[in-house]
């Protein structure tokens, strides 16, 4: 029972001289864990010859098939977040943060028991299905608390923990890698004790985030040097706070949805086609040695994005931020074919890489412009639903550019030039979201929660109360 | 910031800081076949 009451939202109210700063490292725990899931195409081949070890044999499962795991995930991180981004609110950070670990800790050991069984449903139960609803509640829960901590500077403190989900795939990779290697035998791949080992090792590294996470305390505020001046200097002030049932019925909150929905469908298609592209871009020149080169390049530009773009959006304001995004990166990715057609890597890898940290950057700055129009008292759960669009984008936008390529070579064109098309439909949707992003407008007051009406007693324990 | 605070703050962020640093350098080392 005292573990259990010590897992209470009241109990993670942080004591009197506790630094602000301590909850990034808490967030970043969960946020490299769960970013993992990036880097499961890792475990695509090894899986793929379970049962032929050097090649594929018959009752092996195909490659196409085992792609859906990936998908399931992401399908659940989506509904997970839509669904208990409520709860969480209620909750608090280290029950949800607990959750959440024992979600992707466990959908690890049971997609171990698929691998060992070779049972294809239960390894899409458990990474996909019960590891994906850990992934949903990792990724809200983490921000919505930092939102809370970093009113001073929301962009900034999100831009830290969601660099963190983009960072995980380079933890991640190289430790599957690693581990696979070590458990391999001559009858085995390795994939189910790596997986027993990395279930383990994340739920520990979660725990870590569950146990030192901290609210702020009633009425807490941050000791800025420069008295009220940064909050002041703020290009966008939070409104008042909007329930998340109310929020949901704004245009505003549509208007989000499809901006963040459709920077991920223009990013997530290209960077899944990011090898076979600059190798069929520049046959002769690039190798699929320096394909992964890129395709690592563009990790670290989407990382290192998330956190610049969010932190810029500070002092930029949210709407200029993705403005930027969506006018530089229409005209980068209209601009590709050309420096394809002009043998140049250098600026096509450079464009790239400006688009990518683009692409992490419309990630990373959406949980602070929900809460400049939607204030911090639901800001989590809005967080959660607003996710779907990463959920639509996340199948929608591979399909798209894979439809498209497919498609043209079909009819004839080379699949160096195939590309063209699919950059200038990158480009266009680019542009459908800067239309998006041009009709937010602040929320009306008319939507801003009546305190004190009996309604909801959450934000009544919140911090900033 | 109360006495002892700043062990843990440090603490805290070398736990998540190294793994961190591991990862984006294996990373690093593997772009640098682009420039090969």
């Amino acid at each position: 029972m005292a573990l259990l009451s010590f897992l209470d939202r009241d109990r993670t109210i942080a004591p009197a001289g506790f630094s602000r700063w301590r909850v990034p490292p808490a967030a970043l725990a969960i946020h490299l864990a769960i970013g993992q899931a990036y880097a499961f195409s890792v475990f695509n081949l090894p899986l793929s010859t379970l049962k032929g070890i050097t090649s594929r044999a018959p009752g092996d499962w195909a490659l196409t098939t085992i792609g859906w795991i990936f998908s399931v995930a992401i399908v659940f991180l989506g509904l997970s977040a839509f669904t208990f981004g409520r709860w969480l609110e209620q909750a608090g950070p280290r029950k949800a943060m607990l959750a959440s670990a024992a979600c992707f800790g466990g959908g690890f050991l049971v997609a171990a028991l698929g691998v060992q069984l070779h049972e294809f449903w239960l390894v899409v139960l458990g990474y996909g299905v019960i590891g994906g609803i850990g992934l949903g509640l990792g990724y809200i829960s983490p921000v919505s608390t930092l939102i809370k901590w970093f009113p001073d500077r929301p962009g900034m403190a999100t831009g830290m923990a969601i660099m963190g989900f983009g960072g995980g795939a380079m933890i991640g990779s190289p430790l599957a890698v690693a581990l696979m290697e070590r458990f391999r035998t001559p009858t085995s791949m390795g994939v189910s004790e790596t997986f027993v080992v990395m279930g383990i090792a994340y739920f520990v590294f979660m725990m870590f985030g569950a146990f030192t996470v901290r609210l702020p305390a009633p009425g807490w505020a941050p000791s800025l040097p420069r008295g009220e001046g940064a909050l002041r200097r703020a290009p966008v002030a939070a409104g008042g706070d909007v329930h998340v049932d109310r929020a949901i019925r704004t245009p505003q909150f549509w208007l989000l949805w499809a901006v963040l929905c459709l920077n991920v469908t223009a990013g997530i298609g290209v960077l899944g086609q990011a090898s076979p592209m600059i190798q069929e871009m520049f046959p002769g020149t690039i190798g699929a040695g320096a394909a992964a080169g890129f395709v690592g390049l563009l990790s670290l530009a989407n990382m290192a994005g998330r956190f610049a773009w969010s932190s810029a959006s500070d002092h930029l304001g949210r709407k200029r931020t993705y403005m930027i995004y969506f006018a530089l990166g229409a005209v980068l990715y209209a601009s590709i074919p050309a420096t394809g057609r002009a043998g140049s890597v250098v600026l096509f890898v450079g464009f790239y890489a400006v688009i990518m940290s683009m692409y992490g950057g419309g990630f990373a700055t959406i949980p602070a412009y929900l809460r400049d129009e939607f204030g911090t008292m639901h800001v989590g759960a809005i967080h959660g639903r607003l996710l779907t669009a990463w959920s639509l984008a996340g199948v929608a936008g591979p399909v798209l550019v894979n439809y498209l390529r497919e498609y043209q070579i079909g009819r004839g064109v080379a699949p160096r030039d195939a590309y063209s098309v699919t950059m200038y439909l990158m480009a266009a949707l680019l542009v459908l979201g800067f239309a998006a992003n041009w009709f937010v407008r602040p929320v009306g007051a008319e939507h801003h929660f009546a305190r004190g009406a009996g309604r909801d007693p959450v934000p009544l324990r919140d911090g900033r109360h | 910031m109360a006495p002892g605070e700043r062990w843990k703050l440090v603490a805290a962020w070398l736990v998540v800081g190294i793994p961190a640093a591991w990862g984006v350098a294996q990373v690093i080392a593997k772009s640098m076949a682009l420039f090969r």
